[in-house]
């Protein structure tokens, strides 16, 4: 298949503030059409300042971005007009009824008046019988899902969410993903940033992970989840050993430095986990198990190795 | 030109103007209601005519005025300041408008509603004095014009504020001095010449100057001095704004 090129392609992009903090370094990021990409770092990694720049919220201090071809400072008006943003803040009208506010959005970005649109953008996002009320009475998970039917509200191809299920309860970030997903169907480009490492996973076409300013990872999901299918399983030994005993080198064990505890480290996407087997054989080898427990290594702890990383 | 950005920024900020009519309109019509009892009735009627017309008519285009100055700064402060304090601005910064968009559909609309304003004032006030309009068109130039320039002035001062203080301050520290300073309420020719000097460098003087000409043909400085004047601030109005758009100054850093 040949590859078209990038919906959005950032190069070489710095953003130093007014203060002399430098927020951005010399990023370079390409951003496949029709992909869902999650953009993950922790808080002050210049996520929500990456994004910023490419929607035209802020101005960038070298380097550039283009969009769908064009360039944001000089085609800024094809460039914007392609996105869609939701902001990471509920930033809403509060005296606005819902239908107006989604109306507005529309308007702003040049669009002709579609109200069969806005009447489906609402009802996809469950919202159809609040098109009356105003935003203010809303709670926060609405208020979310108007601020997604603004960005949807002048048909965009690519959608960048913010924190998009921050504060939103598990019923509603099901529908959520639901809406994201049809997005995707119908060739929206859609670029996430969460602290849900579920989302992330259970949602990205591919990840990149953001640290200090800098792009530190750009990977598909499926090469993170080889690293992710690792799982450790702790046993805690009844007694001391000092070596690990010769008829079980063929397992992948390390011994805790106090040799109280036996490390196996085993990959759940294998066909065989090896557990019974490890522990028939321990048993046979006279070691005897007081407890045990198992841990996943998470995109969390790759994430945190990741940034800790000097 | 995407002109459906202009009206939908235009017809959101009109929609605000008719949710809150109640103090949009009403409360400037009461207090210069106000002003036509103590100054026209209660003291105007020991004051002689003013350059030929009485007391009452005089104050007339000078009450007009300060209404259409402060609900000008006012309305247009506002209207760009409150997006940037809830965050909503976002949305007018990413979409694909340019900020002569961005500003036409603003300030024309904190213009309109204060053009508005100043005509329900005029008929009010002539509910109170005779009134005559000698240069109807030239009166509402000069309104046009006025409400049109301190819409720009009152966007510039919603930009820079970072706080309601702000907001707050240079409307109240130097626009309403200078709008009672500046011959509302009497004619500069009635000064000490010294004062009258001094007052020359007051700015409101030549606006309210040449709408009070277009009213009764009295003015104290010439109608073509009030003309420029008025452009000249328009002008130093507009090249702020293109700056702060150049810029991004306190919208996009």
């Amino acid at each position: 298949m040949l590859a078209s090129p990038p919906i959005i392609s950032v190069s070489n992009l710095s953003k130093t503030y007014g203060s002399g903090f430098k927020a951005l370094n010399g990023i370079n990021l390409d951003i496949r059409r029709g992909e869902i990409f999650a953009l993950l770092g922790p808080n002050g990694a210049g996520k929500t300042t990456l994004i910023s720049i490419i929607c035209g919220i802020a101005n960038l201090s070298e380097g550039s971005v283009s969009v769908g071809g064009h360039d944001i400072n000089k085609d800024y008006r094809a460039a914007r007009s392609l996105i869609g943003l939701v902001p990471q803040e509920l930033h809403t009208d509060s005296f606005e009824t819902v239908w107006a506010t989604v109306s507005f959005s529309r308007g702003l970005f040049g669009k002709p008046k579609n109200p069969a649109h806005i009447e489906k953008v609402l009802k996809d996002l469950s919202l159809w019988d609040k098109k009356d009320s105003k935003i203010i009475t809303l709670s926060g998970g609405m208020k979310r899902r108007v601020m997604i039917a603004k960005a949807l509200s002048h048909e965009p191809q690519i959608l960048f969410l913010d924190e998009p299920t921050a504060g939103v309860d598990v019923e509603l970030r099901k529908g959520m993903w639901d809406v994201v997903r049809g997005l995707q169907a119908s060739g929206v480009t859609i670029i996430l940033t969460t602290h849900y490492i579920q989302e992330a996973e259970e949602m990205a076409d591919r990840i990149g992970v953001i640290n200090k300013g800098e792009i530190i990872l750009v990977e598909d999901k499926a090469g993170l989840m080889q690293k992710l299918g690792k799982k450790h399983l702790k046993l805690y030994l009844q007694g001391k050993v000092d070596a690990i005993p010769a008829s079980l080198a063929a397992y992948d064990l390390e011994l805790s430095d106090d040799g109280r505890a036996v490390i196996y480290n085993y990959d759940t996407k294998g066909e065989r986990t090896g557990i019974t087997s490890l522990l028939s054989d321990l048993r046979d080898a006279g070691i005897r198990i007081s407890d045990l427990d198992t841990t996943q290594s998470s995109l969390e702890d790759i994430f945190v190795s990741l940034v800790r990383a000097p | 030109m995407n002109f459906r950005a202009i009206q939908a920024i235009y017809l959101f900020e009109m929609a605000r103007t008719w949710r809150t009519l109640l103090q949009s309109i009403v409360s400037p019509v009461v207090s210069t209601s106000l002003y036509f009892v103590v100054f026209g009735a209660a003291i105007g009627s020991r004051i002689t005519e003013v350059d030929g017309v009485s007391y009452g008519t005089f104050i007339v285009p000078g009450l007009v005025m300060l209404s259409v100055l402060t609900q000008s700064i006012a309305n247009a402060s506002f209207g760009i300041y409150f997006p940037k304090f809830v965050g909503t601005i976002y949305e007018i910064l990413s979409a694909p408008v340019s900020y002569v968009e961005i500003v036409i559909g603003y300030v024309g609309a904190a213009a309109t509603k204060s053009i508005i304003l100043g005509l329900i004032i005029l008929a009010t006030a002539a509910l109170f004095v005779p009134l005559h309009i000698l240069h109807p068109w030239w009166m509402l130039t000069f309104l046009v014009l006025t409400a049109v320039t301190f819409s720009l002035f009152g966007f510039i001062i919603g930009i820079w504020a970072d706080g309601f203080e702000k907001l707050q301050m240079i409307p109240m520290l130097i626009v309403t001095p200078l709008t009672f300073l500046g011959g509302s309420f009497y004619s500069v020719n009635m000064l000490p010449s010294g004062w009258r000097t001094i007052t020359l460098l007051n700015p409101v003087v030549y606006l309210i100057s040449g709408f009070r000409w277009s009213f009764y043909e009295i003015a104290d400085v010439s109608v073509a001095l009030s003309l420029g004047m008025t452009i000249g601030f328009l002008a130093i109005c507009m090249t702020l704004v293109w700056w702060i758009f150049r810029t991004g100054y306190r919208l996009r850093n």
